[in-house]
């Protein structure tokens, strides 16, 4: 079975392309609140999220429109890649603390 | 309180429905609480360890650590499942006859019980890693400890709840059709394990075909309701998948039905042919 599965995932190897440049924002999270809340990047481009968690606590970056979800501990950063989206807004959350950690992403 | 208390219940929610799920499926083994037992215990101690190595976990791989864990974790509860449904398919019907004869529990055997073992502990650790952060977080914050513990026991049993209730749904189907029922359950909760490993390596940047979403059912069940989060454990039901997902998604399916089906040709019973009477 576990060979299926792994014979499974290497006829997909061909589909994982080679590294590209990826432009790269920069998302904080400061007292349980995401800086910037509303984030703009360009559609239709692959870009790559930075979520630098200035708090002590850990936090959890999650999306269901953008389909992602990352832990990120206290004092630490993630990159979570997102994209190439469709011009629209994607709202995302911390969700250890949803009552404050809100914010949009901005596809245009 | 009542974030904690929601926290917990829906990440215990999808714990708790999968174990739910093997409890029924193994019904009629006679050392299956065992089984279970350790599964979880082997999960909450698993937990604990991802836990305190989150941030190593998350920097490892070029800082996909994470998506590769949570892939790889994922994708051999796959492979544990499909051991089991494929064994099921080969044995399930004796063990059905074997039940409906004695009325009563009947002994493993050479079941792949270890297999379930593992599905377990792995829902019970990536389910239990994230309230055990959660937990720290907000103890660190100096949340006050009591309202904390109380949102967090009730969210729990709520969980468990849900999870018994589940459980007793499933008894309630007559033992005829009752591994079918549960292999097909089975099935379905691989077939949405593999699709959330696909994400998890899209996330990760492995695998970067067919990324975006097909469609979007978020009007018609969005998954922050309970509901759609149950269908997600369940049956892998997302609003908006991507191809990838797609493509793990029926790959899974496809391979674990014609698996069971091969399987279960194979072990049909031969069909003996009448003989004449032999005149002497």
């Amino acid at each position: 079975m576990l060979r299926i599965v792994l014979s499974a995932l290497l006829a997909l190897a061909p589909l994982a392309a080679n590294a590209a440049d990826v432009p790269e924002y920069t998302l904080t999270i400061k007292d349980h609140r995401f800086i910037p809340a509303e984030l703009t990047i360009p559609a239709n481009t692959k870009v790559k999220l930075i979520v630098v968690n200035q708090d002590a606590t850990p936090e959890e970056f999650e999306s269901h429109e953008l389909n992602r979800e990352k832990v990120v501990t206290g004092n630490a950063s993630i990159n979570v890649y997102v994209g190439p989206l469709k011009a629209g807004r994607y709202p995302y959350f911390g969700d250890f603390h949803q009552e404050t950690a809100q914010g949009v992403l901005i596809a245009r | 309180m009542l974030a904690t208390l929601l926290l917990v219940f829906r990440e215990v929610l999808e714990a708790a429905l999968v174990v739910g799920i093997v409890a029924a499926a193994t019904r009629g083994v006679a050392s299956r609480a065992r089984w279970i037992g350790s599964g979880i215990a082997l999960g909450i101690t698993g937990a604990v360890v991802v836990a305190i190595c989150a941030g190593w976990i998350a920097d490892a791989l070029g800082g996909s650590g994470q998506e590769w864990f949570n892939a790889t974790v994922l994708l051999a509860a796959v492979a544990m499942i499909g051991w089991h449904v494929v064994w099921m398919s080969k044995h399930g019907r004796e063990l059905a006859m074997q039940m409906q004869a004695v009325g009563r529990d009947v002994t493993s055997g050479a079941r792949p019980m270890t297999a379930l073992m593992a599905v377990v502990a792995i829902a019970v650790l990536r389910e239990g890693s994230e309230v055990v952060l959660f937990g720290y977080g907000l103890f660190a914050s100096g949340s006050s400890l009591p309202s904390m513990a109380f949102g967090a026991l009730f969210g729990l049993m709520l969980g468990i709840g849900l999870g018994v209730a589940m459980y007793v749904g499933l008894l309630k189907i007559p033992v005829r059709y009752f591994f079918g029922a549960t292999n097909g359950l089975l099935v379905l909760l691989a077939a949405g394990m593999a699709a959330n490993a696909a994400l998890f390596l899209v996330q990760a940047d492995v695998l970067r075909k067919w990324t975006e979403p097909l469609w979007n059912t978020d009007w018609l069940l969005s998954e922050d309701s309970s509901f759609g989060k149950a269908l997600h454990v369940l049956t892998g039901y997302t609003s908006q998948p991507s191809g990838m997902q797609l493509l793990f998604y029926v790959a899974t399916l496809a391979l674990l039905i014609v698996g069971m089906r091969l399987v279960s040709a194979a072990a049909a019973p031969k069909q003996i042919p009448m003989q004449p009477p032999v005149a002497t």
